[in-house]
């Protein structure tokens, strides 16, 4: 317990990636198993159950401190688990002799947790808080009401899993390879770092719902454009949604996002759709929103993402669908080593057959290959995309027929062809420091545009300059600072940004009634005076029906 | 008109003390001012008359300029001066370098305003002494139970450790200017760091006076001085909190900020601030600390002025003292240790 409070204190005050990665792997270097797998679960998220209740923490620091000083201190830490820390009294009879005493072990804390009834939870927790320190109790607080977020992606935890294995030499692990058994392994993960640490073979899978790591596409250039053939390559729309995996077999189902996430829980009645008995596969596609096939726009799904539990009303109104576009497993056949037209004759095949009994595959759409026969038909599918007024075509992708089903971003094998950026000339109006490489640097914008003589904030952007841009616009800013809110400073409203962003949208949640999609700063106007940056009107009109 | 109630009050300018005719660490320019010590949201230039520690006094010269006040009057520790119809002495307060206590004595009553003080270890300056009083006016900056401020040694120590750890790292350590600074570099040199340590240029006035006051600092160097930035790499260089996340810090090479204060125990206050290593230091009394002194003190009133006032009364009325907050204007609400 004590080697993982000291790990993520470090990791909290942290913030450069490479320091992160050293920290972690050398606690997993001087940790045994089964602690650092408990450890591991704890930052990734994946414990299954709570070891004790925030409210059975609330109890026992009202019966311990003064409601008074209790109120004034949470009211000024602002946070629960911290607030108790500092404040959870030390009895005087232990202060000498038990603090130094050592803690137990992860593994021995979380089992007398877990084995144990309410009223021997309550006293293992009283003797822990009473000999821990402040930092410590915060750690086992965060542990125990799973509330540690520490700012670690799960990602980022893999990539340093692998970046562990392989300090052994005989080791080559990518991080997809710890993606593709991630889903599968439990905490405390012995099986998994026996296989990490060269003790053991990989754990088998197979039969888990497991996510499997996606592959991803390029953006296209004028010369990779030239080598497209209507013979070795297949063009199809590129869906404004979310990229999912659906993993489907008798064992279960899920829906993953595109990193890996279980999002089964927002999308209840897309999986409820679906026949765990009869289905089974792995099948590769993008989540939109959809009323009986129609697809309906990009901003519609948005009311549906990031929630947990959606309610039936929402439900009934946005209701979604999967567009299905490539598949990893089909009936327990791995498809990854065979090339696309394959896969893509496989999926179709499965469709059909599935189609027999079309309330199997209710919710489920398969992705048409688009028709052309040279680079002039294929301009003019873009041009399509490019005119399309949908809200949910936001370009082509282009994939070549005998490409691999290979996890991460491959050269030369899927390109995304996006819809042209729209442009829109915005004044910066303020300004906020990044952070980590760029925390001395302003280099988040806010910007607006027009409504009569008035600028109204239309977005935010924090990417699409140079270094040196930045340079240049951190001094404008520093130059020309006319206020201060926190850390935000507001600028004279003088300098003009030609921002692209890829759609507009009505927003309830802006004071402008427009929220952009994926903004960016694509220049510095420094000749052109604010009052010809663009009327919010011309931003309304671009809106998508 | 015995009871101190009716010959202290405040106004706009600070709290003001009738028996004295004069203003105790006013906010504007006032007449007379009595001014506990040298952080700039105690004592400011322009007063007619001020009276003060010589240290106090001679940092009140290095920030504002020899003539900060028409009349200065020093007063050592201890010295008794009359003024109006009551008396005043200072007594050591343990803040920093001339930090003071102010003892008034009005018709049999004795009023002790703490100004800003600590209890804990600090080789920079005389030690807090406990006085007998009346009426105790206490600071609570730290007045809140979740603050306990660990020993100093175990936090220079974690930068110590750190340094040993990260030694391809500078080390770029946040200290306010007056006393942060020159404890933090004599706390290094009591643990055995005796490495030259690196200053930014707003810091080594400061130090020069520390120095004339018999702190040996030991080898300073002002970071203008140093030709190549990179052999910064693995020192320790001290800097004021602006500083830390600003152009200035940009040339050194590889930064691993740390800030020395008393907030760092607040994590998101350390997030903040962007520290990475945040190191617990503080120049005012933790929340033990300041119960610790209203036991010695055992005045029949305390009245609490800036900081976290509402937890130190409740907390002196628990503990069987007549107890009330006195807002004072003007006050940083607690953004800095000064």
């Amino acid at each position: 317990m004590e080697a993982f409070a000291k790990l993520v204190d470090k990791l909290y005050f942290t913030s450069s990636n490479l320091a992160k990665s050293a920290i972690l792997r050398d606690y997993l270097r001087t940790t045994s198993t089964p602690d650092k797998g408990w450890a591991i679960a704890a930052i990734a998220g994946t414990l299954h159950f709570d070891l004790f209740k925030r409210k059975l923490i609330k109890d026992l620091v009202s019966a311990r401190v003064d409601p008074v000083l209790f109120d004034l201190s949470y009211d000024y830490v602002g946070e629960m688990s911290e607030t108790v820390a500092h404040l959870w009294p030390t009895p005087s009879s232990k202060e000498d002799k038990e603090t130094s005493k050592q803690l137990p072990s992860l593994d021995e804390l979380v089992n007398s947790f877990k084995n144990c009834n309410k009223q021997q939870v309550e006293d293992i927790l009283v003797e822990l808080l009473d000999r821990m320190t402040a930092d410590q109790r915060w750690a086992l607080i965060k542990l125990g009401t799973r509330g540690l977020r520490i700012g670690l992606s799960a990602r980022f935890l893999k990539k340093v899993l692998a970046e562990y294995a392989n300090e052994l030499p005989q080791n080559s692990v990518t991080t997809e390879d710890i993606e593709r058994v991630w889903h599968g392994v439990e905490p405390p993960y012995l099986d998994l770092f026996d296989w990490l640490e060269g003790k053991a073979d990989k754990p088998d899978v197979s039969k888990k719902i497991t996510f499997q790591p996606v592959m991803l596409a390029h953006p296209i250039g004028p010369d990779e454009l030239t080598q497209i053939n209507s013979q070795c390559w297949q063009a199809e729309w590129k869906y404004d949604g979310i990229r999912v995996q659906l993993v489907c077999n008798e064992n279960g189902k899920a829906l993953f996002s595109r990193t890996g996430d279980d999002i089964s829980g927002s999308f209840p009645d897309l999986l409820e759709s679906i026949d765990e008995d009869n289905i089974s596969g792995v099948f590769d596609g993008e989540l939109l929103a959809m009323q009986e096939k129609q697809i309906n726009s990009f901003n519609q799904l948005q009311q549906r993402l990031n929630k947990n539990k959606p309610s039936k009303k929402l439900m009934q109104e946005v209701p979604v669908g999967m567009m299905l576009y490539d598949a990893l497993f089909i009936d327990g056949i791995d498809l990854r080593e065979q090339v696309l037209r394959q896969r893509i004759f496989a999926l179709t095949a499965w469709f059909k057959k599935q189609s027999i009994q079309p309330q199997l595959i209710k919710l489920l759409t398969l992705s048409e290959p688009l028709l052309f026969n040279n680079l002039q038909q294929l301009h003019a599918l873009r041009d399509k995309a490019n005119t399309s007024n949908s809200g949910f075509v936001e370009g082509l992708m282009l994939k070549n027929s005998n490409s691999l089903y290979v996890a991460g971003r491959p050269k030369g094998q899927w390109y995304k062809w996006k819809r042209d950026a729209k442009l829109v000339d915005a004044v910066i109006m303020y300004a906020q420091r990044g952070h980590g490489k760029r925390s001395s640097f302003y280099s988040d914008y806010t910007f607006g545009c027009w409504q009569d003589d008035k600028l109204l904030p239309i977005g935010k952007a924090y990417s699409g300059f140079t270094d040196d841009e930045l340079k240049q616009i951190d001094k404008w800013i520093r130059n020309n600072t006319i206020g201060r809110f926190g850390p935000v400073k507001e600028v004279k409203k003088e300098l003009v940004f030609e921002v692209a962003f890829d759609s507009v949208h009505h927003s309830k949640r802006h004071k402008s009634g427009v929220a952009l999609r994926f903004p960016r700063i694509h220049r510095i106007r420094w000749d052109k005076p604010a009052s010809e940056a663009d009327q919010l009107t011309t931003l309304i009109s671009m809106i998508a029906e | 008109m015995q009871h101190p109630r009716y010959w202290i009050n405040s106004n706009e300018n600070g709290l003001y003390c009738e028996a004295l005719d004069a203003y105790i660490d006013p906010v504007n320019p006032v007449h007379r001012a009595i001014i506990t010590h040298g952080h700039a949201d105690h004592a400011r230039p322009g007063h007619g008359e001020v009276y003060a520690t010589p240290e106090t006094m001679a940092i009140m010269r290095i920030r504002y300029g020899d003539n900060h006040a028409e009349k200065q009057i020093e007063l050592n520790y201890s010295d008794n001066i009359s003024l109006r119809n009551a008396s005043l002495m200072f007594k050591p307060a343990g803040h920093i370098l001339g930090s003071a206590q102010a003892v008034i004595d009005h018709s049999d009553h004795r009023l002790v305003l703490s100004g800003d003080y600590k209890r804990s270890h600090d080789p920079t300056c005389a030690a807090f002494e406990v006085t007998q009083c009346d009426v105790f006016v206490s600071e609570a900056t730290f007045g809140l139970p979740v603050f306990k401020h660990p020993p100093i040694n175990q936090e220079v120590n974690k930068l110590l450790a750190s340094l040993a750890l990260f030694p391809e790292r500078c080390h770029l350590v946040g200290v306010y200017a007056l006393g942060k600074c020159q404890r933090v570099i004599l706390a290094l040199r009591e643990l055995g760091y005796y490495k030259p340590i690196y200053i930014h240029g707003a810091l080594a006035k400061l130090c020069e006076l520390y120095s004339s006051y018999g702190i040996k600092l030991g080898d300073i160097i002002a970071v203008t001085e140093v030709e190549n930035l990179n052999s910064l790499a693995g020192e320790i260089v001290l800097a004021p909190p602006s500083a830390l996340n600003d152009r200035w810090s940009r040339k050194l090479p590889n930064v691993m900020t740390a800030m020395a204060s008393g907030w760092m125990q607040i994590r998101a206050r350390s997030k903040q601030r962007k520290a990475e290593l945040p190191l617990i230091i503080s120049d005012h009394c933790d929340w033990p600390e300041l119960l610790q002194t209203l036991k010695q003190v055992n005045p029949q009133e305390v009245w609490v002025t800036h900081g976290r006032e509402a937890a130190l009364v409740h907390q002196a009325q628990l503990m069987g003292y007549q107890a009330r907050s006195l807002s004072l204007i003007g006050r940083s609400d607690g953004n800095d240790d000064e």
